[in-house]
């Protein structure tokens, strides 16, 4: 038996041309998605990636993971977040980051190897990438439980109540904890929208590894609803989001939405992504462009923001550079909140070292 | 005998932490209703609620991992695990995720997450019902490991635990949870990273925790009626590790024996050895012996008895130590 005779196709609102169609399944008023903003934050969210690329081939960074493809599907999850919510990345998310206001410079750092963090989680509302496949998904679920607690969802109060955003990839479904995850949104009702970019790959892995059926129909087996939305269409990922984090927000519980997307690049800038798939359908993605299917709806033309990337790129080849690498004593300093004895004495003998080495 | 079980003192100290702090959270398997499979959670979720006590999924990644996030968002949430057996599906969230924020987050953001694990062996029971992991936790940085001996310091131990802005680690041994001693919920308590000494002697210093202490404490008396004089120190905190309490104690007494249930290799009593050598070289009369589980799985119950360190093991230990 095939589990799944027809995947149903992805829902789209801006369709391969450019038309808006579905105008009525759009969120409106103050929470309409601002075309203009969301194609500055595409189009600054790629030269972001793309100079971070660039700076890894200078050796500035040891590696980066790109996002490009996958602009319209951050940008549209990101721009229905309210200021009070809180989102929990995996490591790839920088055009959510940038929407967020985190400054991009602070998402080098990482990949530079002079942080593990490299912002304040709670000034942004965005936690710290998190490397290690799936972990986060349980974070966002023990967050909303604090939401729950503290009174802050189903009040009806826009400026109150609040919701959990936990990004993961096509891959992180098939780890267990994604799927506990899954299990206490479910039991528990809880405000998290899961909001899965299915870029077909994981490394190497194409998505037939992880499933037999389409990642939104995966909500199914636990109980909340799941939807599947074409990922290079900024609007629909936008409207999706924004019905998911409403309900959420509301006390109506979890979405898993799958945003079908595809990961033009390479998984990092040390994959080799010729080994596992062919040119072609990179290339039949590329002519899904997410900016330009937006671009072709504004009529708008690509040299408007120049000037502004520019000088986004300028700040980052000069801020990566200017990256202050952390005190030899901070691994010390930020492991207990106070430092214990045993600790005390083996950073005095770490800094008798380094003195040494200077010297 | 009268007094307060261990596992009625570990019961009040939760008691007077939800009470204290509505911060404070509970989460594991079976801890509302059914009061935890030992019951140290009897009747707080009748008394705090289902938000406050909240019975979970059975999942223990899930467990430590939604944890994380309600420190994240201002909780300070005590996780149960139910067995030691148990623990490693979460080994994940504690070690790459719950142990590594602070540092990650370069001070920022603080999760103050207990995890309660039953541990250690002499209850008979059946497998992965009975381990010693406290070296995999002492050997992540980040994690502070304690664990009780006596209704005191359990009662004292978990309230400064949840008080802790650190991830705590704290390892209940199960086959002690019905002893009983006295209980003083008013007394300050010493702080929670250092050792304790329990019994004072000037021959040989032998140290242990949780389930083992009792019996050291039999060791040393067996030893005195033979005119021995042994020292018994009680570590309490597993990580950070007080040995200058016990260097203190080896440069007086010239000798260490060190028990503890798990595996030897690697084992905290190896760390421990090279610690006092390194630090009393000059005072050693003799090599330090350890008592240890072996390096085995832990055996099927009925094997437990003589595979465990037990009193005839320690006072061999002590023997061989007083021999040099
Ligand atoms: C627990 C864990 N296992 C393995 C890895 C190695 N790894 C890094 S990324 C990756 C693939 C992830 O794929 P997916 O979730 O689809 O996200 P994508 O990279 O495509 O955005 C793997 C296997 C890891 N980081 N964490």
């Amino acid at each position: 038996m095939d589990p799944s005779p027809s995947p149903p196709e992805p829902w789209s609102a801006l369709d391969a041309e450019g038309r808006l169609t579905a105008h009525e399944l759009l969120p409106s008023g103050d929470d309409a998605l601002d075309l203009h903003r969301a194609h500055r934050d595409m189009v600054l969210a790629r030269r972001l990636d793309t100079e971070a690329i660039a700076l890894q081939r200078q050796g500035e960074l040891g590696l980066w993971p790109s996002l490009l493809g996958q602009e319209a599907a951050q940008v549209g999850a990101a721009s229905a977040l309210h200021e009070r919510d809180v989102v929990f990345p995996t490591y790839r998310e920088h055009a959510a980051a940038w929407c967020r206001g985190v400054d991009p410079v602070d998402l080098l750092g990482l990949f530079r190897g002079t942080t593990l963090g490299g912002w304040d989680p709670h000034e942004r509302g965005f936690n710290l990438y998190t490397l290690v496949i799936g972990a986060h998904t349980l974070h966002g679920v023990g967050y909303a439980m604090g939401i729950v607690r503290d009174g802050d969802v189903g009040t009806g109060d826009p400026g109150r109540d609040r919701a959990v955003l936990v990004f993961l990839g096509d891959g992180a479904l098939s780890e267990g904890e994604t799927n506990e995850a899954f299990v206490w949104a479910a039991a528990q009702n809880l405000p998290v929208v899961f909001f899965c970019q299915n870029n077909q790959w994981a490394i190497s892995a194409p998505y037939s590894v992880q499933s037999r059926v389409p990642a939104a129909q995966r909500s199914q087996g636990f109980g909340f609803p799941g939807v599947r939305v074409d990922g290079n269409d900024v609007v629909a990922c936008h409207a999706a989001a924004h019905e998911a984090l409403s309900t959420a927000r509301r006390g109506g519980g979890p979405t898993l939405i799958e945003a079908v997307t595809y990961r033009r690049n390479p998984h990092t800038t040390s994959d080799d992504d010729s080994r596992y798939r062919a040119a072609a359908e990179n290339d039949d993605w590329a002519q899904r462009d997410p900016i330009e299917r937006l671009r072709s709806h504004l009529g708008e033309s690509s040299e408007s923001l120049r000037a502004e990337e520019d000088r986004l790129a300028d700040r980052l080849r000069r801020g990566c550079r200017e990256l202050p690498v952390p005190a030899p004593d901070s691994p010390f300093r930020h492991t207990f909140a106070e430092l214990p004895r045993e600790l005390a004495k083996q950073l005095e003998e770490h800094l008798a070292f380094v003195q040494g080495q200077q010297a | 005998m009268t007094g307060t079980a261990i596992a009625h003192a570990l019961n009040r100290g939760l008691r007077d932490a939800l009470a204290a702090d509505n911060k404070v959270l509970l989460l594991g398997e079976d801890i509302g209703r059914l009061g935890g499979v030992f019951r140290v959670t009897a009747e707080l979720q009748k008394d705090f609620g289902e938000s406050r006590v909240v019975d979970a999924p059975l999942g223990e990644a899930g467990i430590v991992g939604s944890a994380i996030g309600l420190a994240m968002a201002g909780y300070r949430p005590v996780c149960e695990i139910q067995f030691d057996g148990f623990t490693f599906p979460a080994m994940n969230q504690i070690v790459t995720q719950l142990a590594k924020y602070r540092h990650r987050s370069g001070g920022l953001v603080s999760l103050p997450v207990v995890i309660r694990i039953p541990v250690g062996g002499g209850i008979g029971a059946i497998e992965h019902h009975g381990e010693s992991p406290e070296a995999y936790f002492a050997h992540t940085a980040g994690l502070r490991v304690l664990s009780p001996s006596t209704a005191q310091d359990a009662y004292d131990l978990i309230g400064q635990a949840v008080r802790c802005d650190d991830p705590v680690v704290f390892l209940e041994p199960k086959r002690s949870y019905w002893r009983k001693g006295e209980l003083d919920t008013a007394t300050q308590p010493s702080a929670m990273d250092s050792a304790r000494v329990v019994r004072r002697g000037g021959d040989l210093t032998l140290v242990a925790y949780g389930a083992l202490v009792p019996i050291a404490l039999e060791a040393a008396e067996a030893l005195a009626e033979e005119g021995r004089d042994v020292e018994v120190v009680d570590l309490r905190s597993l990580s950070p590790v007080d040995d200058e309490t016990v260097v203190e104690s080896v440069r007086r007494t010239g000798r260490l024996v060190i028990a503890h249930e798990a595996s030897r290799t690697a084992g905290l009593g190896g760390e421990l050895a090279a610690r006092v050598q390194a630090a009393a070289f000059y005072s050693l009369e003799a090599p330090i012996v350890r008592v240890t589980g072996h390096d085995t799985p832990y055996p099927a119950a009925r094997l437990e008895a003589d595979w465990l360190p037990n009193l005839d093991r320690i006072l061999e230990g002590c023997d061989e130590s007083y021999a040099h």
